[in-house]
């Protein structure tokens, strides 16, 4: 089967590149020039050539994730791609695992809320073997039933586990009160529950529909040429087929299903409260994403310079630690602050938050906060391009999110655009001190005030 | 001035009137300031930032009785100020320049680094200079700094089943060795700690002749080495180290602790007394846990978790990039219908067949090839090039990472069953098992 693959990639040998480009960036055109590819499965390659160790990385990211599942079989993307390295129509997931090993490759896959990765990483002089293997792991699964019950037996027993991380237990909770039904809104492994029922016909079906070469890339970085990886690709990968488009079958964002307001109590037996609060994000794409990332480093994405870590870390001594996120996904992320502290003072946390929200709602940020926040965002930006693994993992999400070939050198200037009105201004449209959700971990006893005034 | 190196050999960079002797290995060069204090330089020029890092000779185990924690709450006061930067401007400095700073504190040392652009390196090294003699130690900020650090210990140990579990069965393991107590400090301690106290382990400590220098990235040597001359190569040699020494009695019978706590699961951790690098059984350890537990093909995870179902997860891990003997540790989650006694059980019967039957040369080759490939795997960035170095340099000599993987490959067969004769002793293992208590039944999920 595989040869027979294999020979077929021969053929189509030359008919095969639709596009290439070399993009250039201006601050990182030394480190980062990656040129693009197509291929005529319709898989995108990005490579850049990097020799700073002598190994290469893939990452091969697929429009597959929870998205995609039936609510009734949440985890369905996720047992697929934890099924998938168990085993092709040629070698046991024994013999997988023993070839892999003995090259001291890595090969791993792992799901988000919008897609699904593979990655590989190898020393340069096994990469031929190790993307043999990935090609036989992708391209030709078995999915044998013995295995997938063995991998469900491991994910809900490590699911159960998780349930002792406070952190856990608020994030699950958080998600499922403001995403409701939608697929955001549950974990990604699903539960116990609904991964019991997935059948070894239903993780065929979804690989057959959603692991489609048209719908994924594929990034080669590192220790390694251009055409290196072109041949790599031809010769491994060319062979992959998607039969026809897929019924679409993505889940839609409602605006009815999210929901505005929750408050929940976890009661555990902790010396700490595990306090999240925050409510629904934007998109990837939004326009003010920017605007957006300069705010969160001001109030509490910028570590020790953030507002939130100066309060209630420095000056209050409440915490080791308290920050802020927007997670931005292809449908609306979340906006949550997460922090921990002693129980007594869940409270006084809680308040300090909602002072901080309303302030830099209210007020403009000083010159001297947004001028830090520009240079270390623009400044520290290399820094996803600092290891051969982070080339490899960022580069795909660029292409996934439809982010421009001309992002890494447009980046510095978007940054740079974001005003002090701006920043208000997205404060007042995406931060709210009144319609949010707040969970909390920890002995209920001791939690004071810490439910919100309505 | 610095001060003349080892191999007069290499000697090649004469840079205006200083001479400068350098011992060059690899793209690793070593040097000495003024003041005698090393310094270490890493071209790099793969790198888009440059690490400096400045490593001291205190950790955890320099710690007096009573006063555990104190070299990492003083970590943490080192971002407090000095009398010319204000209190977290050293961070926001770094931040503003597209930088990321930080330090760890751990048995043996304590480091400080600042990941930023090569040209910007001037202003760690003015910071790091500033505060390894003008520290301000405001009393009103140890107070709340000390709450900071009680809150990290409240999220990473006590509210943390399997970390506390860990620190009781290390105290237990080791009942002399100052490795016995957490790097975190035992709660009571940190409380006690007084700006005193942290004044004076900071005067004991820090100085030039208990630290060096790393630098790693896209650097100009020359210009490097000038800078920290005449910042570093300034600062006087006023050190008062006192390094507690403790040897661990030998272990006759093995040692069992419960830790009950509210959890969903039980844990259990398995740990012998092993001796550290470079000590000769140290590479043969090093191998011996890869093959028993990197990668799914290894033993435990092969037949453990895939075989007999009776793990959900299981690890051996032994570093013997310490300072002292440590330990040699295993543990791992019960699947769901078995009990913490049925996977030790387990564990002791893979112990047991690694003692009786020699490992086979596909098995050591593949543990081989694993610890080479993600030795140079790790790699892949100015800061843990440095990283590395650093590691070495502490255990006595930096060359000693060039040499390091020959050992490796140097292990035999017959090594690994010596080895496994030798230190994983019945009578001298502890053991640590996590029972859960539950709340209430039958509202949880999952």
């Amino acid at each position: 089967m595989t040869e027979r693959n294999n020979l077929l990639g021969l053929i189509l040998l030359f008919v095969l590149v639709l596009t290439s480009l070399t993009l250039c960036n201006s601050n990182l055109a030394e480190a980062i020039q990656y040129k693009k590819t197509v291929f005529s499965n319709g898989l995108t390659l990005l490579h850049v050539e990097r020799k700073s160790i002598p190994a290469v990385m893939v990452n091969i990211l697929i429009e597959a994730s929870p998205l995609q599942e039936p609510a009734e079989m949440a985890g369905l993307a996720n047992l697929t791609a934890k099924t998938i390295t168990d085993g092709t129509k040629t070698l046991t997931s024994k013999e997988i695992n023993e070839i892999v090993d003995s090259m001291g490759t890595s090969l791993t896959t792992s799901v988000s809320y919008d897609y699904t990765t593979i990655s590989l990483t190898t020393l340069k002089k096994n990469i031929n073997r190790s993307l043999d293997i990935l090609s036989k792991v992708l391209l030709d699964p078995s999915f044998d039933n013995s295995e997938i019950e063995r991998k469900k037996q491991i994910i809900i027993g490590s699911l159960r586990q998780s349930h002792e991380e406070p952190s856990f237990l608020i994030n699950k909770e958080f998600r499922s009160i403001i995403y409701g039904d939608f697929p955001y809104g549950r974990l990604i492994e699903g539960s116990s529950e609904t991964i019991s029922k997935i059948k070894r016909e239903d993780i065929i079906k979804f690989y057959k529909t959603y692991y489609r070469p048209d719908k994924s890339i594929i990034s080669v970085v590192g220790d390694i040429t251009y055409d290196e990886a072109v041949q790599l690709i031809k010769k491994y990968l060319l062979s992959w087929s998607s039969e026809s488009a897929p019924t679409d079958k993505t889940n839609k964002m409602g605006v009815s299903q999210i929901n505005l307001k929750g408050f929940k109590i976890i009661d555990r037996d902790l010396t700490q409260a595990n306090i999240i609060f925050g409510h629904l994000g934007i998109e990837r794409q939004n326009e003010d994403f920017y605007a957006v990332s300069v705010l969160n480093y001001i109030l509490g994405g910028g570590g020790f310079a953030s507002r939130l870590m100066k309060t209630v870390r420095d000056d209050l001594g409440l915490t080791y630690g308290i920050s802020s996120h927007f997670t931005t996904n292809k449908h609306k992320g979340l906006f949550s602050i997460e922090v921990q502290t002693k129980n007594e003072s869940a409270g006084q946390v809680l308040r300090e938050i909602l002072k901080q929200i309303k302030d830099i709602q209210s007020n403009p940020v000083s010159d001297d906060e947004l001028k830090d926040a520009k240079a270390f965002l623009v400044g520290s930006f290399p820094r996803r391009f600092e290891t051969n693994r982070k080339i490899a993992d960022f580069l795909p999400l660029i292409e996934f999110y439809r982010l421009g070939d001309d992002y890494i050198e447009k980046y510095e200037q978007y940054i740079n655009s974001v005003t002090k009105e701006d920043i208000m201004r997205v404060a007042k449209k995406y931060l709210t001190q009144q319609d949010y959700t707040v969970v909390i971990a920890g002995k209920k006893e001791l939690l004071k005030d810490v439910t919100p005034q309505q | 001035m610095i001060k003349v190196s080892k191999n007069i050999l290499i000697l090649v960079s004469i840079v205006l009137l200083v001479f400068i002797y350098t011992y060059s290995f690899a793209e690793t060069t070593e040097h000495f300031l003024k003041n005698t204090m090393k310094v270490l330089l890493i071209k790099d020029s793969q790198s888009p930032f440059a690490s400096f890092q400045i490593w001291y000779k205190v950790g955890s185990k320099d710690e007096p009785v009573g006063k555990t924690g104190i070299s990492h709450l003083l970590e943490h006061m080192m971002f407090k100020g000095t009398e010319k930067y204000g209190s977290k401007e050293f961070s926001n400095m770094i931040q503003r320049h597209g930088g990321t700073d930080n330090a760890f504190t751990t048995k043996d040392y304590t480091m400080y680094f600042q990941n930023i652009s090569a040209k910007n390196l001037d202003i760690p090294i003015n910071l790091e200079s500033d505060r390894m003699t003008n520290l301000k130690l405001d009393e009103k900020e140890v107070i709340s700094e000390r709450e900071v650090v009680k809150e990290e210990r409240r999220l990473r140990y006590e509210d943390d089943p399997q970390n506390k579990l860990y620190e009781d069965t290390i105290a237990l393991s080791l009942m002399v060795s100052n490795y016995r107590n957490p790097i975190i400090g035992w709660m009571n301690d940190i409380a006690s700690i007084q700006r005193e106290d942290l004044y004076e382990h900071y005067k004991n400590y820090y100085s030039p002749e208990n630290a060096f220098i790393i630098v790693a990235g896209d650097i100009d040597k020359d210009a490097i080495l000038k800078r920290l001359d005449d910042t570093f190569g300034k600062i006087k040699k006023d050190a008062n180290i006192k390094r507690i020494k403790t040897k661990e009695p030998e272990q006759n019978g093995e040692r069992r602790i419960i830790l009950k706590k509210e959890a969903e699961l039980p844990y259990i951790f398995i740990t012998y007394h092993a001796p550290n690098f470079p000590h000769k059984d140290s590479y043969a350890l090093e191998v011996l846990s890869s093959i028993l537990s990197s990668g799914k093909s290894s033993r435990l995870y092969k037949s453990l978790v895939y075989e007999k179902k009776v793990a959900l997860n299981v690890f051996a891990s032994y570093s013997g990039f310490y300072q002292n003997p440590f330990l040699f540790i295993l543990g791992g989650t019960p699947n769901m219908s078995f009990s913490a006694n049925d996977l030790e059980k387990a564990i002791l019967d893979e112990i047991r067949q690694i003692k009786d039957t020699l490992v086979s040369e596909n098995e050591l080759e593949k543990a081989k090839n694993q610890i080479e490939s993600s030795f140079i795997l790790a790699q892949d960035s100015a800061h843990m090039k440095a990283l590395y170095t650093g590691i070495f340099e502490i255990l006595g000599d930096w060359r000693m990472k060039d040499r390091y993987l020959e050992g490796i490959r140097a292990v035999k067969i017959e090594d690994i069953r010596y080895v496994a004769k030798k230190y994983l002793d019945d009578d001298k293992k502890t053991v640590g098992i996590l029972i859960p208590t539950k709340r209430d039944k039958g509202d949880r999920k999952e």
